[in-house]
């Protein structure tokens, strides 16, 4: 098992348990890797990289509930990384979708990369988009960083509403990026 | 946005709830077989010789073996459902299933006189009896796909073919209490092509119904 495994892996449980600060490295650095993974396998669609880490880290937060602590951290984000590059081949119309290399799982942490290109869709844009239970929740809890009493009273919403419109509006802001390849 | 933005946006807030997908498989196969039963009942009838078919051992065998198989499929089921998680050992249990249900509709037409084999294979309702188990499959194969939909399914065919199954071999087993067939080769055919069509279904259905 490589130290970059043990040390995501620590790093997600940590933040799954509620350490918000283990979480945030968790996605900074599995970013740097997602990166040079997809750098160096879309070389023909190297402006898409960015928008695909992005929407890679959308699924992963979204599915964080579908890690399974025993299992390793390195296959399940691979299997993810995989299937949103394998749908936006598909997506492109590209013909060699359908055969994606099967690389080992241990490929995504072989490299770093953390020169951050430009995304061609701006997540904040999307976001504007998505309808006001869903909006003000994420807005206010996830960008301003009041708590979720705190917003539920600024915005008359139930806290459980809140809550709801946080989750539901990041899978839609998932499915909006997918959307607008 | 900046991808860095947007890690500072996702890791904000209040710590994520977990929400373990145990419960959903349990709801969907749970509320899909009370489904499937309600169809047979209402549609096709509770066999009416059930209380003498209950001292048979081949009604045990035609009612554990289905409903067997429908356990080890929602055990793929739920690790298919999650992104990098292997088959396991389901797959096998499976493939054990099958080929001793095939060795006991071998030893049993062997061990028949020629001119007798043919009813054992057929039997009188050989022509229905596959696609009422697909209909009995119905309520587990939409509850299956409910459950999957909620997790992250990175191989979509898959997953969908291992829903199907585990509708299927539940269908089957609801079937068995309908069904007077009690000859091993009739099971082992027409029984498991019941049980393939779901599966045959859910591999194609998944990749469409299945992506997220």
């Amino acid at each position: 098992m490589s130290s970059s495994e043990e040390r995501l892996r620590d790093l997600l449980v940590r933040g799954l348990a509620g350490d918000g600060t283990a979480y945030h490295m968790f996605l900074k650095e599995l970013s740097a890797h997602l990166r040079a993974f997809f750098r160096r396998r879309l070389s023909n669609l190297s402006d898409e990289v960015e928008d695909l880490v992005q929407e890679s880290l959308l699924a992963i937060h979204n599915q964080r509930h579908t890690y399974d602590a025993t299992q390793p951290l390195t296959a399940w984000a691979h299997a993810i990384a995989r299937y949103k590059m394998v749908d936006l081949l598909r997506r492109r119309g590209v013909r060699e979708a359908l055969q994606v290399p099967l690389d080992e799982e241990s490929e995504l942490l072989a490299e770093t990369d953390s020169d951050a290109g430009n995304a061609r869709h701006d997540v904040m844009a999307l976001l504007a988009q998505l309808p006001e239970r869903q909006r003000l929740p994420i807005q206010h809890v996830k960008l301003e960083g009041l708590s979720v009493l705190e917003a539920a009273r600024l915005t008359g919403m139930s806290e459980s509403a809140i809550k709801v419109g946080v989750h539901r509006g990041l899978k839609a802001l998932a499915a909006t990026i997918r959307n607008k390849r | 946005m900046k991808t860095d933005d947007l890690i500072t946006m996702l890791a904000k807030g209040p710590a994520p709830t977990a929400q373990p997908g145990t419960k959903r498989f349990a709801l969907a196969l749970g509320w899909g077989m009370f489904g499937a039963t309600l169809l047979m009942a209402l549609l096709l009838g509770v066999r009416a010789d059930l209380a003498g078919a209950l001292a048979m051992p081949m009604f045990w065998a035609k009612l554990s073996f289905p409903a067997a198989a429908a356990l080890a499929a929602l055990q793929l089921a739920r690790r298919l459902a999650r992104p990098g998680l292997r088959p396991g050992t389901a797959p096998l249990v499976l493939a054990a299933l099958l080929l001793s249900s095939w060795a006991g509709a071998a030893t049993t037409l062997l061990a028949a006189a020629p001119d007798a084999r043919a009813a054992l294979i057929f039997g009188d309702t050989w022509r229905t009896c596959p696609f009422n188990i697909a209909l009995l499959s119905l309520p587990v194969f939409i509850a299956m796909f409910w459950a999957i939909k909620g997790l992250a399914p990175t191989r979509p065919a898959l997953a969908g073919s291992s829903a199907g199954l585990t509708a299927g071999a539940a269908g089957a087993a609801v079937y068995a209490l309908h069904c007077p067939e009690m000859a091993a080769p009739f099971l082992g055919i027409w029984y498991v092509l019941g049980i393939a069509l779901p599966a045959l279904a859910g591999a194609l259905l998944g990749p469409m119904a299945l992506r997220w």
